[in-house]
C-alpha cells in the first residue's frame, strides 16, 4: 500500500505555504525522521521530517511551488517490497479535494477529511506547536470593520465563499446582492480579485489589500521599466501585519536621550572577564535593560484585546532582525530572568537562523516588546511601528560623541544615544510610557542596577 | 373610468392570482380579470386536472400487480367516466378555493375578456362582460398574465378539431377510450397523456422528430424513461416527422416519416397534438401600446417589465421555462418590484425545477450533463440507481436513478436529473440547494433520513466525490 505524504501545518493559522526544496528524489530510500522537505511560511522555512519509511515513488509538487495547501498531497511513498514504479499518483479527481477541505478546517482542528487514501498526516513538522503565538487570522479579521454586517459576520453563500477563497477575493471588501445582503456567486465572480492573478495565492487578506493600489499602472509605470518581484511569506506577512498596525493602533512616540558611558565601560569589563567565545554587544545590555524597566513598569508590559488589557508576566522581549527579503523578530523570552550571557548567546543563535530563514514559528511569535536598533547604520533617531499585539516598540539610535551640558553647566564630550519608544496608545498613557523610560534610562545610565 | 386601483392582474392562473394576493399583502388595491374559470389553466386543464387522472392511472397499475405486495384483487378495472369525474372534482375544488382566496384577500374578480388602451399612469383596462357590454377601468399598474395554449402546426397539417384530433383539453375529459392512440411530441404534455392512456390500455403511440423523448431532459434521464415506457408496452418513435393529419368518420390517419426516410399512413382511433405552446398574445392591444412580441411572447426583463409604462408580463405569455411554479414565481417577483419590497434579485430560470408526473416520474432543475460541458465546466458526475435504495426496494420501484452534475473546480451543483418513484417530491431539495448555492460539501454534510427515497440524492452527491455508499 502507497502512502501519501502531505502538506503539513506548521501551525495552527497556516493554511497554505510554499514548497520551497525537495531535499529527496524519487527513488530514494527514507526512514522516518529523515528530513525530506523545506517549507516557507510566512515567516520561516521549515524542515519536513518523514515519519513513515519507504521509497519515494513520486514527488507530486514541483520544488518552489507556492499557495500548496495544507493536506494537499504532496508526495507518495512506495512501502517496503511495493514496486515504486507501480505506485500511481493519487487520482487528479482526488487530489486537490483534501486541499480544499483542509483549506477551510486546518485552523479550527475539525476532523481530517475521509478523502485522503490510505494515510495521511504521516508527516510532521520537526516543530509542531506553536508557543505562545499570536493568531493572526484573528488580527486579520477582528478589527476590520465588515461591510456586510454590522456583528462582523459576513453573509455569503458556500459557492461565493469557495470561489472567492480561489480568486483571492477578501468577502469583507464586496457587498452582496442575494437576499438581505448575501453575498453570493455573481458578486464574487464580479469582483476583482487583488493584483496578483487568480492562481498565484489564494492567501485570504491581501498583504496590502486594505486601501493602497494594488497595481503600478502600465501608462505610468512601463513595465519594463522595473522589475517585478514576486511576494513571498515573508513580505506578504510583514506588509499585512505592519499596515494593520499602523492603520488600527494609535501609535505615539516619546524619545530620550541616553548617556551611555557607563554602560560601554561596564560592557568592557564584562567582555574582558566574560569566558572565551562571551561577547556581549551593547545590545544585549539593552535588551536586559528593557526587560528589567518592563518589570519595574508593568503597566508597560502589556496588549490591547477586544475583552480587556492583557498584563504579562514576563518581558519577552522580541528583536527585529533585518533579513534578506524582509524582517523578523525572534524573541528572547522572560529576558528579565536570563543574565547577559544568556541573552548573548541566544540572540546570536537566533539571528543566524533567522538570516537562513531557519526561526520556528514559536520563536518569532509571543513577544511582549520589540527593540529595533538601526544604531549600526548611524540612524539618530527613528520611531518604529508596533509590532501587534505588544504593546510598545523601542527604536534604538546611534551612540555617539556629542556635546553635552553637564550638572556643573560645562559643555564636556560624552556617547549619547537617541531612543524612541512608540507606544499603543489604547493600553498605554504618556506618563506610563515616560515612566518606562525614565526606568530604563536609570538601567542604562547605572549598568549596576541591573545586577540588584 | 370607474374604479381605480393599484394593480389589475390580467389572468386568473397560478402566476395571475399568486400576483394578486402578493399584491394585496403589501397593501395594493387589486383587481384580477378571468374570462373563464379561476384558477386557469392550470387549475382547470392542465396541472391539477392531469395530476388526478395520473393518479387513478397509478392505482390502476397497483392494482393490477397486487399480488406483487401480496394482496388479492380479482380484476382490477376502471371506470372511465368515473376516472374523469374525480378529475373534474378536483378541478372544481381547487378553482372554488381560490375563489375563497380572491374574497379573502379583498381582491375585486372583474369577469371577462381584457384587452388594453393607451392610458397613464398604466394602460387602460377595458373588460367585455359576460353581457357584451365594456367597463373601462383605470389602474396605477396592469400585469398581464394570461398564459399559453397548445400550439398548432398547420402548415404540417397538424391542426387539432377537437373531436378526433385532441389538445390536451378534449384528452382530459375522453368520453371513450381509444384503442390506437397516437401522441404527437414528448415533451412533459405527450409524455404525461402518454403515459396515462397506456396504463388504461390504449394501444399508445409516441412520436418525437428529436432523437429522444423529452428531449430538454439529460440524456441519460430520456435514454431510462424510454426503457421504462417501453418495458410498459408503449411504442416510441423518435427522430420521426407526422404530418398530414386526416380526420375521417371515427378514426383519423397520419403521415410518419420514420428515420429512414420511408413514409407511412397509419390509422389511429385518437391523437393527441402536443408539439408546443403559444403565448395568449392577441386581442390585448399589445401591438398599440409598443410592447414588444417575439414568437408570440412578451418580451420582458428580469422583473416584468415590458417597456411600456405601467405594463408588465409574467408567465407563459413571457419566456421559458413555460411552467406553473415559473409563472407565480416571477409574478410575485414582478409585484414585489412594483410596491419597493424585492429584493433586486432577478428571474433565474436555471433555478426552476421542471417535473413530468408520467410513470416513471421524471424531474430536474439546472443544466445537464451536455449543456455543462458545453458551458465549457469541468464537471464531475454523480448517480445512484434506485436499486441501491431501501426505500425503494420497499416500495416495490426498483427502477430509476438520481444524477448530479458539478462543477468540479467549484463544487457548485450545475444540475440534478431524476426519473422514478416519486421524484418529482424530491427535487426541491436540489433547488433549494442550487438557490442557497450550497456546494457539494455542504450536500455531503447533510443528514438525510433513512429510510428515504431522498438517500439516493445524497448518495449521488457522493458517488461525484467517488465516495458513495450503497453501491
Amino acid at each position: 500500500m502507497s502512502i501519501n505524504i502531505t502538506m503539513p501545518a506548521l501551525s495552527p493559522t497556516m493554511e497554505e505555504g510554499t514548497l520551497s526544496k525537495w531535499l529527496v528524489k524519487e527513488g530514494d530510500t527514507i526512514s522516518s525522521g529523515d528530513v525530506i522537505a523545506e517549507i516557507e511560511t510566512d515567516k520561516a522555512t521549515m524542515e519536513v521530517e518523514a515519519v513513515d519509511e519507504g521509497t519515494v515513488a513520486k514527488l507530486l509538487v514541483a520544488a518552489g511551488t507556492e499557495g500548496v495547501k495544507v493536506n494537499a498531497v504532496i508526495a507518495v511513498l512506495a512501502e517496503e517490497g511495493e514496486d515504486p514504479s507501480a505506485v500511481e499518483a493519487p487520482e487528479a479527481k482526488a487530489a486537490p479535494e483534501p486541499a480544499k477541505e483542509a483549506k477551510k478546517e486546518s485552523s479550527e482542528d475539525t476532523p481530517k477529511s475521509e478523502q485522503s487514501t490510505p494515510k495521511s498526516d504521516i508527516v510532521m513538522a520537526k516543530s509542531d506547536k506553536v508557543g505562545g503565538s499570536q493568531d493572526k487570522k484573528e488580527l486579520a479579521t477582528t478589527p476590520l470593520p465588515s461591510a456586510n454586517t454590522a456583528d462582523g459576520r459576513i453573509k455569503a453563500s458556500p459557492l461565493a465563499r469557495r470561489i472567492a477563497d480561489m480568486k483571492g477575493i477578501d468577502l469583507s471588501s464586496i457587498s452582496g446582492t442575494g437576499p438581505r445582503g448575501r453575498i453570493i456567486k455573481r458578486d464574487v465572480e464580479n469582483a476583482k480579485p487583488g493584483a496578483a492573478p487568480a492562481a498565484a495565492s489564494a492567501a485570504a487578506p491581501k498583504p496590502d489589500g486594505l486601501i493602497l493600489p494594488q497595481v503600478l499602472d502600465d501608462r505610468v509605470y512601463a513595465p519594463d521599466s522595473y522589475e517585478l518581484k514576486p511576494l513571498d511569506g515573508m513580505r506578504k506577512t510583514v506588509a499585512r501585519r505592519l499596515t494593520e498596525s499602523f492603520m488600527q493602533v494609535p501609535h505615539f512616540p516619546l524619545n530620550v536621550d541616553l548617556n551611555i558611558d557607563r554602560l560601554l565601560a561596564s560592557r568592557s569589563a564584562i567582555n574582558a572577564a566574560a569566558e572565551k567565545g562571551i561577547k556581549i554587544s551593547v545590545n544585549d545590555m539593552l535588551i536586559k535593560a528593557a526587560a528589567l524597566a518592563l518589570m519595574d513598569e508593568p503597566d508597560c508590559n502589556a496588549s490591547y484585546t477586544d475583552k480587556g488589557i492583557a498584563y504579562h508576566k514576563h518581558a519577552n522581549v522580541s528583536v527585529a532582525v533585518a533579513i534578506d527579503g524582509g524582517l523578523i523578530t525572534p524573541v528572547i523570552f522572560k529576558a528579565e530572568e536570563k543574565g547577559l550571557s544568556e541573552i548573548s548567546k541566544e540572540m546570536k543563535d537566533l539571528a543566524e537562523r533567522a538570516r537562513d530563514r531557519k526561526l520556528k514559528p514559536q520563536e518569532y511569535t509571543g513577544g511582549t516588546f520589540s527593540i529595533s536598533n538601526l544604531g549600526m547604520f548611524g540612524i539618530k533617531s527613528f520611531a518604529s511601528i508596533i509590532n501587534p499585539p505588544e504593546g510598545m516598540i523601542l527604536s534604538v539610535g546611534a551612540g555617539e560623541k556629542r556635546a553635552v551640558v553637564n550638572a556643573k553647566g560645562n559643555v564636556e564630550a560624552a556617547t549619547i544615544m537617541t531612543v524612541t519608544l512608540t507606544c499603543d496608545h489604547r493600553v498605554i498613557g504618556g506618563a506610563e510610557g515616560a515612566k518606562w523610560l525614565q526606568a530604563f534610562k536609570r538601567y542604562v545610565e547605572t549598568p549596576e542596577a541591573m545586577l540588584l | 373610468m370607474s374604479t381605480q386601483y393599484d394593480l389589475i392582474v390580467i389572468g386568473s392562473g397560478p402566476g395571475g392570482y399568486v400576483t394578486a394576493i402578493r399584491a394585496t399583502q403589501l397593501g395594493l388595491k387589486t383587481a384580477i380579470v378571468e374570462r373563464e374559470a379561476l384558477g386557469g389553466i392550470c387549475l382547470n386543464w392542465g396541472c391539477i386536472p392531469t395530476k388526478a387522472l395520473l393518479r387513478s392511472a397509478e392505482v390502476l397499475y397497483l392494482a393490477k400487480h397486487a399480488k406483487d405486495f401480496g394482496l388479492v384483487i380479482d380484476k382490477a378495472d376502471f371506470d372511465l367516466e368515473a376516472v374523469v369525474k374525480r378529475s373534474r372534482g378536483v378541478a372544481n375544488q381547487l378553482s372554488n378555493g381560490v375563489k375563497f382566496l380572491m374574497k379573502k384577500n379583498k381582491i375585486d374578480v372583474l369577469e371577462g375578456t381584457a384587452r388594453l388602451e393607451k392610458g397613464a399612469p398604466a394602460p387602460k383596462v377595458i373588460v367585455k362582460g359576460k353581457d357584451g357590454k365594456d367597463t373601462s377601468y383605470q389602474s396605477r399598474h396592469v400585469i398581464l398574465a394570461t398564459g399559453a395554449r397548445a400550439r398548432d402546426i398547420p402548415q404540417a397539417g397538424l391542426v387539432a378539431d377537437g373531436k378526433l384530433v385532441w389538445t390536451y383539453r378534449e384528452a382530459m375529459t375522453p368520453d371513450v377510450m381509444p384503442k390506437r392512440l397516437l401522441v404527437i411530441g414528448s415533451g412533459a404534455i405527450g409524455i404525461e397523456f402518454a403515459s396515462f392512456y397506456n396504463e388504461l390500455g390504449a394501444e399508445t403511440t409516441v412520436v418525437e422528430v428529436m432523437d429522444r423523448i423529452l428531449p430538454v431532459e439529460d440524456e441519460e434521464i430520456s435514454k431510462h424513461a424510454e426503457k421504462e415506457f417501453k418495458k410498459q408496452g408503449m411504442k416510441i418513435l423518435t427522430g420521426t416527422q407526422v404530418g398530414n393529419l386526416k380526420p375521417g368518420k371515427n378514426t383519423v390517419t397520419a403521415e410518419i416519416t420514420g428515420k429512414d426516410g420511408k413514409k407511412e399512413t397509419q390509422e389511429f382511433d385518437r391523437i393527441i397534438l402536443a408539439v408546443g405552446i403559444v403565448g395568449n398574445v392577441e386581442n390585448l392591444g399589445l401591438e398599440a401600446l409598443g410592447a414588444k412580441i417575439e414568437k408570440t411572447h412578451v418580451v420582458v426583463d428580469g422583473f416584468g417589465k415590458t417597456g411600456v409604462p405601467g405594463l408588465y408580463a409574467i408567465g407563459d405569455l413571457t419566456g421559458p421555462p413555460w411552467l406553473a411554479h415559473k409563472a407565480s414565481h416571477e409574478g410575485v417577483m414582478c409585484v414585489e418590484a412594483i410596491a419597493g419590497k424585492g429584493h433586486g434579485e432577478k428571474f433565474d430560470p436555471w433555478n426552476v425545477p421542471g417535473c413530468t408526473y408520467s410513470h416513471p416520474q421524471v424531474a430536474s432543475v439546472g443544466l445537464t450533463e451536455k449543456a455543462a460541458k458545453e458551458k465549457g465546466y469541468d464537471i464531475k458526475v454523480g448517480r445512484f440507481p434506485f436499486i441501491g435504495n431501501g426505500k425503494a426496494i420497499a416500495l416495490g420501484a426498483p427502477d430509476g436513478f438520481v444524477k448530479t452534475v458539478f462543477d468540479k473546480k467549484t463544487g457548485e451543483l450545475l444540475g440534478a436529473h431524476m426519473v422514478g418513484a416519486e421524484v418529482t417530491e424530491l427535487i426541491q431539495g436540489y433547488v433549494i440547494a442550487r438557490q442557497g448555492e450550497l456546494t457539494e460539501q455542504d450536500l455531503a454534510h447533510t443528514v438525510f433520513p433513512h429510510p428515504t427515497l431522498s438517500e439516493m440524492m445524497h448518495e449521488s452527491v457522493l458517488d461525484a466525490e467517488g465516495r458513495v455508499l450503497h453501491i
